[in-house]
């Protein structure tokens, strides 16, 4: 199972959100979002005048049914939301099905029912059982399925100490035999936070949101006065507006767009991160996601692909490419390292040299040791071959060795491990005999296209840190091939720890990476702390969110996917406002037609339908009508979040002023006319 | 065309003199006391202030400072209006006024409003119009750029405010006195009355007997327009002859009514240390000025409608109201009008009642944005409010928890600044609303239908924009309209200086966050665009069914 994005309108949910959304209509809950409660009363007016309203009663049912609609298109847009998440936590939840454990007690095994279980308690579990409850591994070593949680089937290790003695409740032993230690008791434990994360049952408002949610009341507060205000300005005038007509343009007026949209966009943030397998703990992380403008990002995994790898072969002067590239292939078949494999590889590619099925008794192969620094391969003679000692090692550890056989170091050999060294890599030395062949270069390879996506991030206002174990030269030479802004060389968890608090200090959020135990300190002190599932317990604990496939380099896709959620809201808000122009224009032409008229005439301020409506009612029925249109029209982009750019602020703002500002203001003149156009068209007026 | 070369040349020469007054101001604000002139002045208003300058203020305490010396204000001037009848200085015996209009005028200028519901030539003594109206117009204008400077302190980052006594006395010493003096010699010079003399009394040609009125008009004046006052010593404000007597006081008048509120974005920006944000603000701010100017003087063009279906030629525009001593009476009027509106001045050049509808509605549209420079001080905490709104939609449309200066703009900030701005909506709607249901406003008419809803809804703009120019037309000397005005003002003085001084106090108090090219920037055109964006949507959305009402059907109404 992997977490794949249901398709926008999946009858699995579209079903259920329809009941959801009448279930919503319940003005306790309704009253939460001020908004669609200022819409849902305007709805139970008009409806009572639809009751009560000696004249066009029909115009009146009709406002009303389409408020009702407008109502139930935000409710729907929330369920829709919800639903999707609770299609993902169905899956969830059959892992979490009851189990039987076996707990320890008193060194005797005893069966209880995986809801008894304490925290502290201990729990055997061989290959087929599955893990009762969240813990850490305190004895043994064994292979996991976590495909439940992680949707990858390929098994995990997790053992006893170390950074990977992390289980899941609901995880499947496949082989071996574990000690867990509970963690976390039933209900509390990950999968149960996942569940009630993805369903949204607790969710709470971001900060963002309530600020926001607090512009849109008081915008509701401004048009409430705007329409109630028009009321002894008509009698003034001599005209009586009547209260269905008033509740329609207040309706139209309000944020609704955006109100109706605003929980989904929340949810469906957390849902977007899901998709990519990364579990927030709270939709309060996602948000200060799009506030990171410091990375720190681990070299290993991150920028680079993991191994060194041997990527040249420089020959000694007089040597040729050819005998350099034989003999430390040759040195190298019998190395399982990917650093020895890659020799073979790279001596493959450039000089179609095949590796040879070379064994005993001519050859002997000669493993690396701490106390050598070396290995390699002797050959004895044999058919007329002279018998050959290869060796290949660290440069100091061949000069050593070189001076022992009697042979001299060339000085150009000492210049070209120099120069390696100063690029960042490893240099091998190759010796055959007493003479030095030359040197094999091995790099951290950076990942192909890592460049590019720094580079973007840059854009983006955020700065990268690299941050390694390798030493300060090694990691200068990284960190300007793959374009990161910084690097921390020689890094603890401690001085990882001391970074963040100074990158805070300045006014920057920092996010990070981190797996082991010692990085939970760092982890929890850096705004945005992406733990790996593969990780500790106490790791996972401490970051806000969990990347359930172990994958350093999602960290930007989150952080994009934080920045995309506040866009969205940013965008719908703007549209929102804008339309509001041609709402005037649609409905104010059609309240004051009548104004100041001379015997019978059209009053002056008929001259305002610019858009040459059908007829008053008309003119009020279509703007009602596409105002509750397009709620259902946006939960598309609501659920799918406005398109990110790594494009700099101010162009961002340019683009989203044009196309939700501009786009906003003109849309509905368009949208307005042809529901008018369509409703003539059907006498429905 | 002359009228466009009058507007290029007013509002041009004025933004020139502008920067070097800001910088001036920042000087005499918020100066570096630790040596030189700046220290001598220090020493020498902390001896005036003697125990009542304290040390540095945190927000509350400013703003309560503040407000007891506004509370002292309206006592002080409610008092000597009341018994200027007993007291001195009084050669053409002013009586007893009565006790709604005292009210209304004690908070009206207490407010730096100066909305007027008499005329000072036949109701005040010298005394009154000297130590209660134009001591009013000297102290609210520094109160007003004294609030300025605490708020720009705070957005600077500084924990304290600084001290409302200090820098009152800053305001009154250091910026308003040396401008008034220097205006006030010229305005002299121009021909402008000076005296502390009684009425003249002079037998006409035809033998008839008349009283002139005059007085100390040239300093009353000057501070009247420095200070975005707008009071006038006599009734009708200056269109009357002494209180604008030629085309050159007239000039300088309007050089005066606009300068102190360009000069304070400049100060601003200076004091928060960012002048290309300041100079984005005062470019939003100019263009607004330059768009309503250009658009009053081009909508005056057109006749008026006194004289439609007469056998007269119109060639000049609409002269209904106008002086013509003033020269290009097309430009000059309608000019005044928007100067005066824009800041939140309220003197007065033309009849703004005579106005045709498109151009009566360019003043209620600088009264209702509030913030195309605005009254000294407050202008620019006006426009902080709209750039709190526009950096919070605009920051998060660049996908980040929006920023100002730095500083997060959160939940708390967001409902301060709708709270203040939700009030001026809701005093200029809700007032009218009010007044036009009941013979509150209807008995009080001049005229019917949209141009006396345009009478009702330009008093309660002007109260609630502390602009204090009238439309007139308007019986407003009643108790209702005294009561109702006097009482809007004083709210609508204080809630957006105490709310927007709260949120620079908020955001004072939060962490620094770092500028990166992911922050929204407010010093790039993009951001200027997002400002005027929100400042029209805001205003349009607000006031536009109003709008359509009054000037908006008037003009339809011509048009058929």
């Amino acid at each position: 199972m992997t977490h794949q994005a249901p398709s926008l309108f999946d009858w699995n949910i579209v079903g259920p959100a329809t009941v959801a959304s009448f279930k919503k209509l319940d003005p306790r809950l309704m009253v939460r979002n001020p908004v669609m409660f200022v819409t849902l009363v305007g709805a139970v007016l008009t409806t009572v005048g639809a009751f009560t309203s000696p004249g066009e009663r029909g115009f009146v049912a009709h406002l009303s049914i389409w408020l009702w609609f407008t109502v139930w298109f935000a409710n729907f847009a929330e369920a829709v939301a919800e639903g999707r998440g609770k299609a993902q936590a169905a899956t969830l939840r059959q892992a979490r099905k009851e189990t039987m454990a076996r707990r320890l007690s008193d060194g005797r095994e005893e069966r209880v029912p995986a809801t008894e279980l304490q925290k502290g308690d201990t729990v055997v579990c061989e290959a087929g059982d599955i893990i009762p409850a969240d813990g850490e591994v305190i004895e043994g070593i064994a292979s996991v399925d976590e495909a439940a949680i992680t949707g990858e089937s390929a098994p995990v290790i997790r053992e006893s100490g170390g950074d990977r003695s992390a289980v899941t409740g609901g995880t499947r032993v496949i082989s071996d035999r574990i000690i867990v230690r509970v963690t976390m008791e039933k209900g509390h434990g990950f999968l149960d936070r996942m569940i009630a994360m993805v369903e949204g049952a607790k969710r709470q408002k971001t900060p963002n949101e309530i600020a926001l949610t607090i512009l849109l009341s008081a915008l509701t507060l401004f048009f409430l006065l705007v329409t109630v205000t028009l009321k002894p300005f008509g009698l003034y005038a001599g005209t009586v507006f009547t209260m269905p007509v008033l509740v329609a343009l207040l309706v139209c007026l309000i944020p609704t767009t955006i109100g109706a949209l605003l929980s989904a966009i929340g949810i469906s943030g957390i849902d977007r991160l899901i998709q990519r397998n990364v579990m927030a703990t709270s939709g309060r992380a996602v948000e200060a996601a799009g506030d990171v403008d410091v990375l720190l990002l681990d070299k290993t995994g991150t920028i680079t692909l993991g191994n060194r790898m041997a990527t040249a072969l420089i020959p000694a002067p007089g040597v040729a490419a050819e005998k350099l590239a034989d003999a430390a292939q040759l040195a190298s078949l019998a190395d399982e390292t990917p650093e020895g494999r890659s020799i073979v590889v790279l001596a493959k590619q450039r000089f179609q040299l095949r590796g040879r099925e070379v064994a005993a008794p001519h050859a002997r192969f000669v493993p690396f040791t701490a106390q050598t620094r070396m290995s390699g391969v002797d050959f004895s003679a044999t058919d007329g071959q002279p018998a050959r000692i290869i060796r290949k090692g660290a440069a100091d550890a061949m000069r050593v060795y070189v001076d022992q056989q009697g042979g001299t170091f060339p000085s150009s050999v000492s210049q070209t491990v120099d120069e390696i060294a100063g690029q960042g890599g490893t240099p091998l030395v190759v010796v055959e005999g007493k003479k030095v062949l030359g040197v094999v270069q091995l790099k951290d390879v950076v990942k192909g296209g890592i460049k590019e996506r720094f580079a973007q991030l840059r854009q983006m206002g955020i700065r990268t840190v690299m941050v390694t174990g390798d030493n300060a030269r090694t990691a200068a030479a990284i960190a300007a091939e793959a374009g990161v802004d910084d690097f921390m060389a020689e890094a603890t968890p401690e001085n990882k720890l001391q970074r963040i608090r100074s990158e805070q200090a300045n006014g920057h959020l920092v996010a990070m990476t981190g797996d082991g135990t010692n990085d939970a300190p760092a982890l929890a002190q850096a705004d945005v702390g992406v733990a790996m599932n593969t990780g500790t317990q106490a790791a996972r604990e401490a970051g806000n969110m969990v990347d359930l496939d172990s994958n350093p380099t999602k960290l930007m896709e989150v952080v994009e996917i934080g920045k995309q959620l506040i866009m969205t809201r940013g965008a719908l808000t703007t549209f929102s406002l804008s339309n509001d122009v041609a709402k005037y224009f649609a409905i104010l032409p059609a309240l004051f037609a009548t104004l100041y008229a001379v015997q019978g005439a059209r009053g002056p301020l008929a001259a305002l339908d610019i858009m040459r409506l059908h007829s008053p009612e008309s003119a009020i029925l279509s703007a009602v009508i596409f105002n509750a249109l397009i709620i259902v029209a946006l939960i598309p982009l609501a659920l799918r979040g406005i398109a990110y750019r790594p494009i700099g602020a101010a162009a961002i703002l340019r683009r989203n002023l044009l196309i939700y500002g501009l786009g906003g203001v003109i849309a509905p003149f368009i949208g307005i006319k042809l529901i008018d156009l369509i409703l003539a068209a059907l006498h429905l007026v | 065309m002359n009228a466009m070369i009058l507007i290029a040349l007013i509002v041009g020469g004025t933004a020139l003199l502008s920067w070097p007054l800001g910088r001036y101001m920042k000087w005499a604000m918020d100066p570096d006391v630790s040596q030189g002139l700046a220290a001598k002045c220090e020493q020498l208003f902390r001896f005036i202030g003697g125990r009542f300058v304290g040390e540095q203020q945190n927000p509350k305490q400013y703003l309560v400072s503040m407000l007891v010396f506004n509370v002292i204000m309206f006592v002080v001037s409610f008092g000597v209006m009341a018994l200027q009848q007993h007291l001195p200085l009084n050669p053409d015996g002013q009586t007893a006024v009565e006790g709604s209009l005292i009210f209304n005028t004690a908070a009206s200028f207490t407010c730096n409003t100066n909305l007027q519901h008499y005329s000072g030539e036949s109701t005040f003594s010298y005394f009154t119009q000297l130590c209660a109206l134009m001591w009013l117009q000297f102290v609210s204008a520094a109160t007003g750029i004294a609030a300025l400077t605490a708020m720009a302190r705070a957005l600077a980052g500084r924990k304290n405010m600084g001290n409302f006594v200090l820098d009152l006395q800053r305001g009154v010493f250091l910026v308003l006195l040396p401008l008034a003096i220097m205006v006030a010699t010229l305005m002299v010079l121009g021909g402008m009355p000076m005296t502390l003399a009684g009425a003249a009394h002079a037998t006409t040609l035809e033998g008839i007997e008349q009283t002139i009125a005059r007085g100390p008009v040239a300093a009353f004046l000057t501070i009247k327009q420095l200070g975005t006052n707008g009071g006038g010593f006599f009734g009708p404000n200056c269109t009357h002859p002494f209180e604008n007597p030629t085309f050159w006081t007239n000039a300088l008048a309007m050089i005066s009514i606009i300068l102190i509120p360009m000069a304070c974005v400049w100060m601003f920006g200076r004091i928060i240390g960012r002048m290309r944000h300041a100079a984005i603000v005062f470019g939003v701010m100019l263009a607004f000025l330059l768009v309503k100017s250009a658009g009053a003087v081009w909508f005056e063009q057109a006749p008026t409608q006194a004289f439609a279906g007469l056998p007269i030629e119109q060639n000049v525009g609409n002269l209904e109201g106008k002086e013509l001593r003033f020269g290009a009476p097309e430009g000059s009027g309608p000019l005044w009008s928007v100067l005066t509106t824009s800041t939140s001045n309220g003197s007065v050049g033309a009849m703004h009642d005579s106005l045709n509808p498109l151009t009566g509605l360019t003043p209620m549209i600088g009264m209702w944005l509030n913030a195309t420079f605005g009254g000294v001080g407050v202008g620019m905490i006006n426009m902080f409010i709209y750039i709190v709104l526009a950096v919070f939609v605009a920051g998060m449309m660049v996908g980040r928890t929006p920023e100002y200066l730095s500083r997060r703009i959160e939940a708390r900030e967001v409902k301060l600044a709708v709270i203040a701005l939700f009030a001026h909506a809701f005093f200029i709607l809700g007032g009218t609303a009010i007044f036009a249901a009941t013979p509150w406003g209807q008995d009080t008419l001049n005229n019917t239908g949209a141009h006396g809803f345009s009478e009702m809804l330009y008093e309660f703009s002007s109260a609630s924009a502390n602009n204090g120019s009238g439309f007139e037309g308007l019986g407003d000397n009643t108790v209702p309209w005294n009561v109702a005005t006097g009482i809007v003002m004083l709210l609508a003085r204080f809630i957006p200086i105490i709310l927007p001084l709260a949120i620079a106090g908020s955001l004072a108090a939060k962490n620094t966050t770092a500028r990166s090219s992911g922050t929204l920037g407010v010093e790039d055109g993009t951001f200027g665009v997002m400002l005027v964006a929100t400042i029209v949507f805001i205003g349009a959305l607000t006031f536009f069914p109003v709008a359509a009402l009054g000037p908006i059907a008037e003009h339809l109404q011509f048009m058929k």
